[in-house]
């Protein structure tokens, strides 16, 4: 149980339950794991531009399907953060750390996983965000900048670690969290 | 041992014609006159009121014995499960940016993108992902206490012998006394339905012919009502449609139009059907003048406008009964109105109707079951508890297109009947978004940039 909770959005056994009765109302014709389909039919999700992208995170590896547990899984890095808990320095990164949430991020951005957000898949990225409201030099001199300022070794493209840096200061813990109502 | 048999034969047999005697004439005397003539017993509401009593009881002795054994009990909560911000995406990027370089404000406002702008979109993506407005109006509303009823409990677990006991009772009460008695109930008033209207049918057109009509699609539907055991309660009848308008109401199930049939007449709106529903849509229009429309007319939407614009000039015909969400959704939220109805110019009378849960869930998920099915669930819940609000006719204003109406008119059923009044299209049970929502979203997003943009470039 208590694995269970540490790896998990979830806090309480209500929770899970919830969460449980959500995947089983994503999962249309109860197969019992989630396809791209099944996301797509939420609406709100529809209307948000990456949303294509958050439904892909769902699927890293290549997979095709999302059981409950990887469900679960992946919802654990909104998790608020756990103020209280001690620091061991053997313990394996929480899920829900500011570092894994900001990979998260990253891995919205860096589609091919090479450890790099290039030029290229910015532009993607600017483009999904802002279609047909900027031309495309504003787009492409908007991805210029960025990287100009957060490229600290040169390389013409945004690492982890630059990403990383780049948002020191962002209050990440906040806006990465979604907590359960009570 | 032989001799001893005969008697108990005869006497089984007196037994059960006297019985069966009684049974008729219990149902005659108690449901079918009051039905034929509009009145009531009070029967049913004292039934209600009962079960009401019974139900906190059950429900209290859950918690407490959820309690004692430490098993916490699982709670819906029909306000959504997780916190979500109320700001506006705007003011949430606006903040995150604030907070990355407080020092940039002085110059001219926020810088012009920043890699972190894409957390507020992911985490409201992934906040809809685990809770959003339009998927949970699809599927049956959630109770906050236990009905005795183990399809509405998500978590019955064996809690006390008592609450077991009076399930079980309450199993045997529903389905051994009561779905029968509503079946037999069932029958007969969709065959008095189609017997009477035939027959009125040969008579020739007329105010006799209009008066005896109408009191038998009266007397039917009642019969039928009290087949579910509908216990209705009707509000402000002064404001009962009238000839030459459009009934609008919100949708929740095909029961609908059984309960507000029993209380006035209308001309319905429907695709022909074949099998039973057909023969008693054949019957039904031999007695007064339904739309029923062939599966090819509907595509044609002119058509269609066309045969209701008639109907509604003609001051002799019935009003017409129409539910513009075009599909049941689940009687907490009304969703988008379909604007042919409000196209057609004549004084619209809005209905609202709101079930009340605790008794009986009437929302048909016709993606879970067939009608048949839904009609068995129907017949063995407790009963179906509904209040129904007659609103003041509305026109269309001058300068008012036809989806302003329709929104009006929406926004009124939904405050009267207190639904949340939603934007979405209930055609998305079925359908995908369409880009025009990305597209505002993008548009905002933008807004956000460009404007910095202009802002930078002045200073």
């Amino acid at each position: 149980q208590t694995y269970l909770f540490q790896y998990t959005f979830a806090v309480t056994p209500a929770h899970i339950k919830r969460l449980y009765k959500r995947f089983q109302a994503l999962d249309k014709g109860n197969k019992g794991y989630l396809s791209p389909q099944d996301f797509g039919s939420v609406k709100e999700l529809a209307t948000n531009p990456i949303g294509d992208r958050i439904i892909g995170a769902f699927f890293s590896q290549g997979q095709e399907t999302v059981d409950f547990h990887s469900f679960v899984r992946i919802l654990a890095h909104f998790r608020p953060l756990d103020k209280n808990r001690a620091k061991r320095p053997d313990s394996p990164e929480p899920i829900n750390s500011r570092i894994s949430k900001l990979r998260f991020a990253f891995q919205l951005y860096d589609q091919d996983n090479d450890g790099k957000i290039s030029r290229d898949e910015l532009l993607q990225v600017l483009r999904t965000m802002l279609e047909m409201q900027v031309t495309e030099e504003q787009l492409e001199s908007i991805a210029d900048r960025t990287i100009q300022e957060a490229d600290l070794d040169g390389d013409n493209a945004i690492s982890f670690d630059e990403f990383r840096k780049s948002l020191e200061k962002v209050n990440i813990e906040h806006k990465m969290s979604s907590r359960f109502l009570h | 041992m032989a001799w001893y048999i005969f008697p108990l034969n005869n006497l089984l047999c007196m037994l059960l014609g006297i019985s069966f005697t009684v049974w008729f004439t219990l149902l005659l005397v108690f449901i079918i006159v009051p039905a034929i003539f509009g009145v009531s017993f009070g029967i049913r509401r004292l039934y209600m009121k009962t079960l009401l009593k019974i139900f906190e009881w059950a429900t209290l002795r859950m918690e407490r014995g959820a309690k004692e054994r430490n098993h916490p009990l699982y709670k819906p909560y029909s306000n959504g499960i997780i916190a979500k911000e109320p700001t506006s995406l705007e003011e949430e990027i606006q903040e995150v940016r604030r907070s990355a370089s407080p020092r940039e404000l002085g110059s001219g406002g926020a810088a012009e993108f920043d890699v972190s702008d894409i957390f507020c979109f992911c985490r409201r993506g992934v906040e809809s992902i685990v809770d959003d407005e339009v998927t949970k109006r699809f599927s049956a509303e959630e109770l906050e206490f236990w009905n005795l009823l183990t399809r509405s409990s998500c978590h019955f677990q064996h809690l006390s012998l008592r609450l077991t006991v009076l399930w079980g009772l309450g199993v045997f009460i529903r389905y051994g006394f009561l779905l029968p008695l509503r079946v037999t109930l069932a029958f007969t008033g969709v065959g008095l339905l189609v017997v009477l209207t035939t027959v009125v049918g040969f008579l020739p057109s007329g105010r006799l012919k209009n008066a005896l009509s109408e009191k038998i699609h009266l007397m039917c539907y009642r019969i039928c009502a009290r087949a579910l055991t509908a216990i209705i309660t009707y509000h402000d009848s002064e404001n009962k449609p009238k000839n030459g308008g459009i009934c609008v109401a919100n949708h929740t199930s095909p029961i609908d139009v059984i309960i507000l049939a029993s209380d006035g007449c209308y001309a319905m709106v429907g695709q022909v059907h074949g099998g039973l529903m057909g023969i008693i849509q054949r019957a039904m229009v031999k007695a007064c003048p339904h739309i029923w429309f062939e599966r090819s007319e509907v595509k044609d939407r002119h058509l269609v406008a066309k045969r209701l614009s008639d109907h509604v000039e003609d001051r002799t015909k019935l009003p017409i009964l129409i539910f513009p969400e075009g599909t049941c959704i689940n009687n907490t939220s009304v969703m988008m109105f379909k604007k042919g109805s409000f196209e057609i110019g004549s004084t619209v009378y809005p209905v609202a109707i709101k079930y009340d849960p605790r008794f009986g869930d009437a929302f048909w998920n016709s993606s879970k079951f067939g009608m048949v099915a839904y009609l068995l669930r129907m017949m063995s819940s407790w009963a179906i508890v509904c209040s129904v609000w007659y609103l003041p006719p509305m026109q269309r204003e001058d300068g008012e297109d036809a989806v302003q109406f329709a929104n009006r008119v929406k926004a009124a059923i939904a405050r009267k009947g207190g639904l949340v009044d939603l934007l979405w299209d209930g055609g998305l049970k079925r359908g995908k978004v369409k880009d025009v929502f990305k597209e505002e979203q993008q548009k905002l997003y933008s807004k956000t940039l460009v404007g910095n943009h202009e802002d930078r470039g002045r200073s």
